[in-house]
Formats: structure tokens, C-alpha cells, sequence
């Protein structure tokens, strides 16, 4: 075991717990908390695997704007917890069911995949070589996408335009 | 266009301005170095004057005392055998005084006035009651030339029914003639 | 002595160093801050303690030492003790990037003057900026307090909206230089600084620099006299010391920006490198004190259209020009 291998196993601890922590929250800013740590040690594992710019887009993009905007909007309604139990019964049981059948998929992944026996060593990607990847390869879903976004936005622009007053 | 340029000219204006008072002299007064000479009528620290010839001009009335908003003006009043009026004790709570001057334009003999003596901060809030002795002065404050004895038409060493000051000989209430 | 004995104590002496001159630095710079802004309003400024308010830093910190920590009894505890250390750290840790010198050459060994030189340092900077958000944000809603909650939302408000117009008008730079690492670009600078071929792009980073740290005339968040102090209107003592100790190091990492982008970074005659990029920081700090000396207050709706109506728009014609001329 390197010592690569024990920070990831240090990181991946952290992420499955911040996520638990964030998922059973009655509080929701604490929740969006512990989402960002979550986040946040998604990126360093990112970054663990040698991919700097897709670590910083992951803070910059998720933990930075999707989240302070989670953040914005919990701030602005005043949300009262229920009392009720978190999670009832009728809810729990697809949860385990799916949540057993990702585990054995997983597993099966893992151990069948021929890059699972290489130990982890240290890499490290351009961010060049990133964005000639995704430029030269999958230009095509990148344009589509982004026709995507402009929809949404002239979407979002023709529904908060103000009203004709004639 | 023509906006933009206004705008960018207002700004080049503003910056124009603070950069200018730059290299003036700071208006700043340092205080405890320099202690501007207030009015001789603002109002700080009460004192108690005397008349022209050295007589305390206090007569103990209350009248300061009863305006007080604060209630900070306790006195005890007596009276000297030439049958003057005085302040046994007069005593002034400066940690109540707001000093707003009632007490002063309450005074029929002058004698209450608060000068511009504005430091008087101390550390220990008993220390801020002033007795008599602490509030007599020995000048005539604001008022250089009152003396109430000499113009109250009141029997006392000073003079007698009628030899005051503006006053008329006492008249005989019988025939209502001099 | 083993090369990763020797470069770990090297990390260790530069983070000691660099830490030591950015926090006196802070409190110095609000020396600097006070005395100056007094001059532009002809006043004197502090000049009580020591020679010229000198010592006026220290005593500060001590009485921000000293003070009595309080946290309200309706605040939410967790996220009011968290919220000021995030301020602090992601402004102190976004100095880890910047270049303050070439490099050193110690027992045969050349050492670089740079913490890291990351090859994603300038969106490191981007990243630990939009954490910062969080610091605000999570201080005023934690504070449980009508003044801080509404600081809290407008900071945030104005903090991801002029990251785009900050990170936009990067854009050109990093097209110039060919590079995110920061390093690279101070090194692209090398015959002449880019505010030469970028005046635009340096005229909206300097204003978005200024939004991004919350500084008059975009202080809305703090708007005294109508929110109390904003998000951080419930802090004292050590937290609020925390705070405003981030405010002035997001400043000093700001103009240290503007001068490793815009200014050739380190570079110019005679004096050593990292006494340049001081005095190219400290010029920056100065404009934008004169800034605050002489602009009023934005209203929120002007600082929102100023962002994404002015700003972002330019910020996007200048990657166009750029980009086209560099294809030419």
C-alpha cells in the first residue's frame, strides 16, 4: 500500500461520510455543508488522480456556485423541519434494495476491470490535454449542451422579462 | 455614447477632487494638544459665583433645584444675622447633570452658572458629587455687576425697606403716601 | 541530507514566511488603509499610538485578542464558529500560487520561489474565491440575525455574480500566456506587462477585484449605516478579528493578482523581486483606497446591472478581440 493509496482511502472515508452526514440532516444549511465537504473531497480525490483542473472546476462549479445557490435559496425560505421520522419504512426499503444492488455491480466492476490490480501512483494531466480531449473528441455533445444552456437561459430571460403593461 | 463619456468625466472629477486633498493641510484639531477656546456661554461644570463684593450670591431658593430635570441640585437652606439667605449645604450630582442650563436661567441672583470648563471625567462615579466648597468660585462668572441684596426690596444688612437700588420709599399703607 | 528532507523544510520555512509577512502585511495594510483614506478626507488618520499610529496595528490585535468571544444564544453554533475560519483560511491559502521571485539557489539546490506553482493556479485562486462565499454567506445566516441574514444573502448575491466578470476578463491573459499556472504567466510578462495590451481586461478585474472583496463602493453586504456591519454585524473578539483579518489578506492576494497579471509580477531594475511585487501590491491597495476615498455606495440594483450588464458583456467583447487577433 502506498502512501497514495492511504490518502485515498482517507478521502474516500471522508466522502462517504460527509455524504451520510448530509443526507440525514434535519437542518438544511448543515446538510449543505456537509455536501460541500463532500464535494470537496471529491475534488482532492480528483487531484489525487492526477486531474488538477477537473479538482478545481469541481470546487469552483459544485462546492462554489451550484451549492451557494442551494445555500441562497434555503436562506431565503424559512424551512421548518418536520418532526416526523426521517426516513420511513416504505422509503428505506428501495433505498437498501438499490443500495445493495450498486454494491454487488460495484464489486463485480471492480474486481473483474484490468486496471484494478495496478497500485495507485502519481499522475498528473495537463489541463491542455483535458481540453483537447474534450474539444477534439466530443465537440458535437459540448456544442449540444451548450445550445442547452442558451435555451434555458433565453427560457429564464422570456419568463422574468416584465409584463407588457399595454 | 455620449453618456459614457459624461460618466467617466464625473469620475475623472471625483478622483480629480480627493486626489487634490491630498496635499492639504489636515483641518484636524489635535485635542488634548490643542483645546479650542469654546463660547463663554457653552455649557459645562456648574459653579456657584459671588456678587461684586465677595458676599456668596446664592440664596438658597430651591428654584435650581425644582427645575432640574434630573433632580441632581440638593441644598439646604439658612439664614445669616443680617437676615441674608444662604446655602447651608449645596451639593450637585455631576453624574446626573446633562447639563442643560435650566438651573442657570432658573437663578434669580445670578448665582448658579455653568462655565465651559467641559473636562471633568473622572474614574470613581462618587467623586462626582460636588459640595459646596468644590462648586464656590471666587468671581463674579458671566454676570460682572449683579448683587441681588442691592435691588431685592428685602430687609437685610445690606439696606433697608426702600434704600435699594431703583427703589421707591416705602409707602404708608394706611394714607397709601410716602 | 535526502532531497525530500531538504524540500520539505524548505515548504516549511517558505509557508512559515510567507505566512508571517502576509499577516503583518494585513495589519499594516489597515494602517495604511486609515492613514491614507484620512489624508484624502484631510484628516489626520491614527497618530496616537507610537510615532505616526504606528503600533495602532498591534494594539488593535490585542484588544481583538482579548475581547470577549460571544456567540448569541439563538445562533446556530456549529456554522457561526466554522464561518470565520473559512474567510481567513481560503484568503490566506490563495497566496500558496503567487510567484515572489524567480528562484534561489540554496546549498546547490535551486529553490523557486513560489509555495506551489500549480498548473491550474489561477482557477486555484477562482476556487478558494467562490469558497470565501461560504465564510459570508454561512456567517450571516448562522448568526441567526435579520441585519446579518440579509448581508449574508447580498454578499453572496454579489460574490458569485462578479466572479464571472473576474474570471471572464482573465480570459485574455491566459490566452496571452498560453497558461493557467501563474508562474508562466509572470514569465510570458517578461519584455512587457500586459496592462500594456489588456488596459480592458485590468479595468474590469480591478472593479470585479473590488466587488469580489466587498470593499466601498461595493460594500453592500457590510452597508453600515442601513444592515449594522452585515453578515458579521453578531461577531466579536477573536472572530470578528478573523474576518477582517481575511478582508485584508483577500485584498493583499487581490493586488498581488493585479500585479502578477497585469504589473510583469516580481519583475523590475535594481530592487530584489519580491520588494517589487510589495510595492506593485501596496500601489494597487493605495487606488483602491482612493477608490473607496471617493465613491459612494452602489444601490443593489446598480451593482447587480453593473455586473452582469456592463462587465460581463466587455469582459466577453475582449476574449472576442483578443482571441481574433491572436489568430491573425
Amino acid at each position: 500500500m502506498t502512501i497514495y493509496a492511504i490518502i485515498f482511502y482517507i478521502l474516500a472515508a471522508t466522502i462517504v461520510l460527509t455524504t451520510g452526514l448530509a443526507i440525514t440532516r434535519r437542518n438544511l444549511v448543515h446538510a449543505v455543508v456537509y455536501l460541500v465537504f463532500s464535494f470537496f473531497g471529491t475534488a482532492m480525490m480528483f487531484y489525487l488522480f492526477g486531474a488538477p483542473l477537473l479538482a478545481v472546476l469541481e470546487v469552483i462549479i459544485y462546492a462554489g456556485a451550484i451549492m451557494i445557490l442551494f445555500l441562497f435559496i434555503i436562506m431565503m425560505v424559512k424551512a421548518v423541519p418536520d418532526e416526523e421520522k426521517l426516513f420511513p419504512m416504505r422509503q428505506w426499503v428501495p433505498v437498501a434494495l438499490m443500495g445493495l444492488v450498486y454494491l454487488v455491480i460495484g464489486a463485480v466492476i471492480i474486481s473483474a476491470a484490468p486496471g484494478s490490480q495496478v497500485t495507485l501512483t502519481i499522475a498528473l494531466a495537463r489541463p491542455e490535454a483535458f481540453s483537447e480531449y474534450l474539444f477534439q473528441r466530443h465537440w458535437l455533445a459540448i456544442e449540444i449542451i451548450s445550445l442547452l444552456l442558451l435555451v434555458a437561459l433565453v427560457g429564464a430571460l422570456y419568463l422574468g422579462r416584465k409584463k407588457d403593461t399595454s | 455614447m455620449k453618456d459614457a463619456i459624461e460618466a467617466v468625466k464625473a469620475l475623472a472629477i471625483g478622483f480629480a477632487t480627493t486626489f487634490k486633498h491630498l496635499f492639504r493641510k489636515p483641518i484636524t484639531e489635535e485635542y488634548p494638544e490643542y483645546k479650542r477656546p469654546l463660547p463663554a456661554r457653552s455649557r459645562a461644570r456648574i459653579i456657584l459665583t459671588r456678587d461684586p463684593d465677595g458676599a456668596e450670591r446664592c440664596v438658597a431658593c430651591y428654584l435650581c433645584s425644582a427645575v432640574c430635570p434630573v433632580s441632581c441640585i440638593s441644598m439646604q437652606s439658612a439664614e445669616k444675622e443680617g437676615g441674608r439667605r444662604y446655602a447651608q449645604w449645596f451639593r450637585i450630582n455631576f453624574a446626573r447633570c446633562i447639563y442643560c442650563g435650566f438651573c442657570e436661567e432658573a437663578c434669580p441672583t445670578s448665582a448658579i452658572q455653568l462655565t465651559p470648563q467641559f473636562e471633568n471625567c473622572k474614574n470613581d462615579i462618587l467623586s462626582f458629587v460636588y459640595e459646596k466648597k468644590d462648586l464656590l468660585v471666587d468671581h463674579q462668572g458671566k454676570d460682572k455687576e449683579y448683587n441681588f441684596y442691592k435691588y431685592a426690596g428685602v430687609a437685610t444688612d445690606v439696606g433697608q425697606k426702600g434704600e435699594h437700588i431703583k427703589e421707591e420709599r416705602p409707602v404708608n399703607i394706611k394714607s397709601n403716601l410716602p | 541530507m535526502p532531497d525530500w528532507i531538504f524540500g520539505f523544510i524548505i515548504l516549511i520555512v517558505k509557508l512559515g514566511v510567507v505566512l508571517l509577512a502576509l499577516l503583518l502585511l494585513a495589519a499594516y495594510l489597515v494602517w495604511v488603509e486609515r492613514k491614507f483614506l484620512a489624508r484624502l478626507q484631510i484628516r489626520y488618520g491614527p497618530n496616537r499610538a507610537g510615532k505616526f499610529g504606528l503600533l495602532q496595528p498591534i494594539a488593535d490585535t490585542i484588544k481583538m485578542l482579548i475581547k470577549e468571544d460571544i456567540v448569541p444564544a439563538a445562533a446556530d453554533r456549529f456554522i457561526f464558529l466554522l464561518a470565520p475560519a473559512v474567510v481567513a483560511t481560503t484568503a490566506l491559502m490563495m497566496f500558496a500560487v503567487v510567484p515572489f521571485g524567480s528562484h534561489l539557489t540554496l546549498w546547490g539546490r535551486q529553490v523557486p520561489l513560489v509555495i506551489t506553482d500549480l498548473n491550474v493556479g489561477l482557477l486555484y485562486i477562482f476556487a478558494l474565491s467562490s469558497l470565501g462565499v461560504y465564510g459570508v454567506a454561512m456567517g450571516g445566516w448562522a448568526s441567526n440575525s435579520k441585519y446579518s441574514l440579509l448581508g449574508g444573502i447580498r454578499g453572496a448575491a454579489q460574490m458569485i455574480s462578479y466572479e464571472l466578470a473576474l474570471g471572464l476578463s482573465l480570459v485574455p491573459i491566459i490566452m496571452l500566456a498560453d497558461s493557467f499556472s501563474i508562474v508562466d504567466i509572470v514569465n510570458a510578462q517578461a519584455n512587457y506587462p500586459f496592462i500594456i495590451v489588456q488596459p480592458f481586461a485590468f479595468v474590469i478585474f480591478m472593479i470585479s477585484a473590488m466587488a469580489e472583496s466587498k470593499r466601498i463602493p461595493f460594500d453592500m453586504p457590510e452597508a453600515e449605516n442601513e444592515l449594522g456591519a452585515g453578515y458579521h454585524t453578531e461577531y466579536s473578539g477573536i472572530r470578528f478579528g478573523l474576518f477582517f483579518l481575511g478582508e485584508y489578506v483577500h485584498l493583499q492576494v487581490l493586488g498581488a493578482l493585479v500585479a502578477v497579471l497585469f504589473l510583469g509580477g516580481w519583475r523590475g531594475p535594481i530592487l530584489p523581486p519580491p520588494v517589487w511585487l510589495l510595492i506593485k501590491m501596496i500601489l494597487v491597495a493605495l487606488i483602491m483606497i482612493w477608490v473607496r476615498g471617493t465613491l459612494p455606495r452602489l444601490r443593489y440594483d446598480q451593482l447587480m446591472a453593473l455586473g452582469w450588464k456592463v462587465l460581463i458583456p466587455l469582459s466577453l467583447i475582449n476574449i472576442m478581440v483578443t482571441g481574433a487577433i491572436l489568430l491573425i
